[in-house]
């Protein structure tokens, strides 16, 4: 069964979007008539151009609205949420003390030189988001948090003197491809120390998605407004179904 | 709007906060550090880089014998001067390349080395003293609009994109450009030289950065007939030489806090107490209005409940400033609208604080921070967010006033996102600019509540600050609920004690507002 779904306006399939976007042009009536073809070179129909002003000398912003026809088959598309195991903090500890029967020694950080810890500080520290407790205040949990600017020589050697179970790299700063640089080496500097399988690998930031983690070789990868519980549950599953397989750890 | 405070309560935090700061400032007096004497070399005018691409200063000061440091790098780079009869530019070039050996003149005599600095000493004080007077005549011939000053940043990693998005946010009505620093930099403990075009969330502080900079904002500033002002980080571990090359270029702000470095980039606290002094005076000097950073308490915690905080910083912080020379008129405190935007009535809870602040310190170029921490990839409620917070700073007369971004937690803002940050605020700003003075606050109703509450929770904390220490406070994790010790953190070995005959030409000269010489 396929189920192709467009852009939905006020009807189905309708196609209707908004886009909006700035030229390095002066305005005038031909910058709004470039704007228009630009959409339509983009694919889109029934462009309609319904803001088109200066913002600065040599700079024009556009608000477009416009119909695409395309349209995907939502039924065929896989993207696994790592945070699918909804538990409470109880559970999760009850989980852990039942199925790995020690305390999960877990180490979190900005690695490279992102000072942003307000992502990484929502999941480690005991206040945690949005009423949701973070790691610290799991008492199954060991929670080391290194905060900002940490180098990722510096955390493997963390990881492997404290034997580390879980391992969380935190990146906010996405230019130019800083954030996938570093979580690279992280993962490639573990791989070199051979001790990538004894680790639960796991990113995070406002960019990061689990697909994206899984393509950079981690365990998961938790995004903008994930809770520190759904971190915590992937953890614990992830950690009890290892030793339950008899694969390596500490 | 009247909150109708505690006065009393007002002066005791005050009272407080001086005492809390005094321990500190004998620390300070009877200390320096590497990027203090660093700072002195620059005021002298060395500048430039090894073939190895060391800073001068960095190698100069390297250079010093460790013995010869405790004294500092001014009093044997003098001897070095009136030996050689070289300037300072020339003499720095000869020592960093190993040509010229500062212990060789170590039996001069003291005072043909003073005398032979004298005139530097002079020299710098002067090219500060012009620069100040330049943004005088600036504001005079092309005054800025009213405050709140709308502040953006550029943030693109090269200076020559930066320039462009500057002068496009000052034509969309910004009046003050902040170029964010390349992530990291705080952390560096030598400042780059040169034109950047390389830069990770941001784009390194260098002087030929800053005049660069400066240059296409003065451009821009005739054109369209305001004063459009420049800023900068004077934090992390080379405070004091930002703050020269800041003097030397003309900005007009730098972000320059007493206790960010330590709590939230692991600093050591000695090496900032130490190098906000320094830096601090040098900017009484040259005019600059510092911004504070409160607002860092309210991203890494709750906003509700680290309001006291806020208000404890404040208190701190200008305490520390005025002890640097800072008048009130150049004190940016600094707060931020950061309450989350679920809760019920944060509005009102955001407005007492604004308009305490203002109180409180009825003279300071307040400095607000817009919403960050509840911004989402929704751009559209980020976007009323905003507005609320333009609001807020217009109804309760706030000076310096970030803009916040719709695309704040997505990217480094957009050309485009600046032009609409820009226009929500002035659209604001305009249809409620006389709001504040139009309403009164109900008696004890839950703004005047709010702030009574806030106030007594500062005038605890600083109670308890006062008894322990700031330092041991500090370490006890009494701000923002993060413990440094005192000789932990980034930067420690660069603290030393001063020798009986230390001696720092500028501070001998007591820097000051309306001070020179």
């Amino acid at each position: 069964m396929t189920k192709l779904v467009g852009p939905f306006g006020d009807t189905r399939d309708d196609g209707k979007v908004q886009l909006s976007f700035t030229l390095p042009v002066d305005w005038s009536e031909a910058a709004d008539e470039a704007a228009r073809q630009l959409a339509g070179k983009m694919g889109f129909r029934d462009v309609q151009v319904v803001e088109g002003r200066p913002i600065a000398s040599g700079f024009s912003f556009f608000v477009i609205y416009a119909t695409s026809a395309q349209a995907v088959d939502v039924d065929g598309i896989v993207a696994p949420s790592a945070g699918a195991h909804a538990m409470s903090m109880e559970q999760i500890d009850a989980l852990v003390h039942e199925r790995v029967g020690r305390k999960i020694r877990v180490a979190g950080a900005c690695i490279g030189t992102d000072a942003h810890t307000v992502g990484i500080d929502a999941i480690l520290n005991m206040k945690g988001y949005k009423g949701d407790y973070g790691l610290e205040r799991y008492h199954e949990f060991e929670t080391h948090n290194l905060g900002s600017q940490v180098a990722v020589e510096e955390l493997v050697r963390f990881t492997k003197e404290r034997r580390i179970d879980a391992l969380l790299a935190s990146q906010a700063v996405t230019q130019k491809g800083s954030d996938i640089r570093n979580f690279t080496a992280l993962s490639e500097l573990l791989e070199a120390e051979n001790v990538r399988d004894n680790v639960v690998l796991i990113c995070g930031g406002p960019r990061v998605t689990n697909l994206l983690a899984g393509e950079l070789g981690y365990d998961a990868g938790f995004g903008r407004g994930t809770l520190p519980s759904q971190v915590a549950a992937f953890i614990a599953v992830t950690l009890a179904e290892r030793l339950r397989q008899g694969r390596p750890h500490w | 709007m009247d909150l109708r405070i505690d006065r009393r309560s007002v002066e005791r935090c005050r009272d407080l906060a001086g005492a809390i700061v005094a321990p500190v400032e004998a620390f300070i007096a009877a200390h320096s550090t590497v990027s203090v004497e660093r700072a002195v070399l620059r005021l002298l005018g060395v500048d430039g880089i090894t073939p190895q691409e060391v800073p001068l200063p960095n190698a100069i000061l390297d250079a010093v014998p460790p013995h010869e440091r405790a004294r500092g790098v001014a009093l044997p780079f003098a001897k070095a001067l009136a030996e050689t009869g070289l300037e300072p530019a020339a003499l720095g070039t000869e020592i960093a390349l190993g040509r010229c050996a500062l212990e060789e003149y170590a039996s001069t005599p003291e005072a043909a080395a003073r005398g032979a600095l004298a005139r530097f000493v002079d020299r710098a004080l002067g090219r500060i003293a012009a620069r100040r007077d330049e943004r005088a005549a600036w504001l005079a011939d092309f005054p800025q609009l009213p405050p709140p000053l709308l502040y953006v940043i550029v943030a693109s990693g090269n200076i020559y994109e930066d320039r462009v998005a500057a002068v496009a946010a000052a034509q969309a009505g910004a009046q003050v450009i902040a170029v964010i620093r390349s992530t990291g930099q705080s952390l560096l403990d030598f400042v780059p030289f040169g034109p950047t075009t390389e830069g990770f969330g941001g784009t390194y502080a260098t002087q030929a950065n800053f005049a660069i900079m400066r240059a296409a904002l003065d451009e821009a500033s005739e054109k369209l007939g305001r004063y459009v002002m420049l800023t900068n980080y004077a934090s992390g571990l080379c405070m004091p030489e930002i703050a020269v090359m800041a003097a030397f270029e003309r900005l007009d702000m730098l972000l320059n806090d007493s206790m960010y470095g330590i709590l939230f980039r692991d600093i050591n606290m000695k090496r900032t107490f130490v190098d906000q002094h320094f830096s601090r005076m040098l900017n009484a000097y040259a005019g600059i209005i510092i911004n504070t950073g409160e607002d860092n308490y309210l991203t890494t915690a709750d906003a509700v409940e680290q309001a006291p905080a806020v208000l404890a910083s404040q208190f701190i912080n200008e305490e520390f400033a005025h002890r640097a020379g800072l008048p009130d008129d150049q004190i940016g405190l600094g707060d931020a609208y950061e309450i989350d935007p679920d809760r019920e009535d944060g509005f009102l809870y955001q407005v007492a604080q604004a308009q305490l602040a203002r109180e409180i310190f009825p003279d300071a170029p307040l400095k607000y921070m817009p919403p960050t921490k509840h911004m989402t990839g929704d751009i559209f409620k980020g976007h009323l967010i905003d507005a609320m917070f333009n609001l807020t700073s217009v109804m309760t007369g706030q000076n310096i006033h970030l803009c916040g971004m719709p695309t704040e937690a997505i990217h480094t803002p957009f050309l485009g996102d600046r032009a609409l940050s820009l226009e929500n605020a002035r659209y604001i700003m305009s249809t409620a600019r006389h709001f504040g003075d139009e309403i009164a606050l109900r008696p004890g109703g839950i703004i005047e509540r709010r702030a009574h509450d806030v106030l007594a929770s500062c005038e605890a904390l600083l109670e308890r600050v006062a008894a322990m220490g700031l330092m041991a406070a500090i370490e006890a994790a009494l701000f923002a609920d993060v413990s440094r010790a005192p000789e932990g953190g980034r930067g420690f070995d660069g603290v030393f004690e001063r020798a009986a005959n230390y001696w720092n030409p500028f501070e001998e000269r007591r820097l000051g507002p309306g001070r020179p010489g």
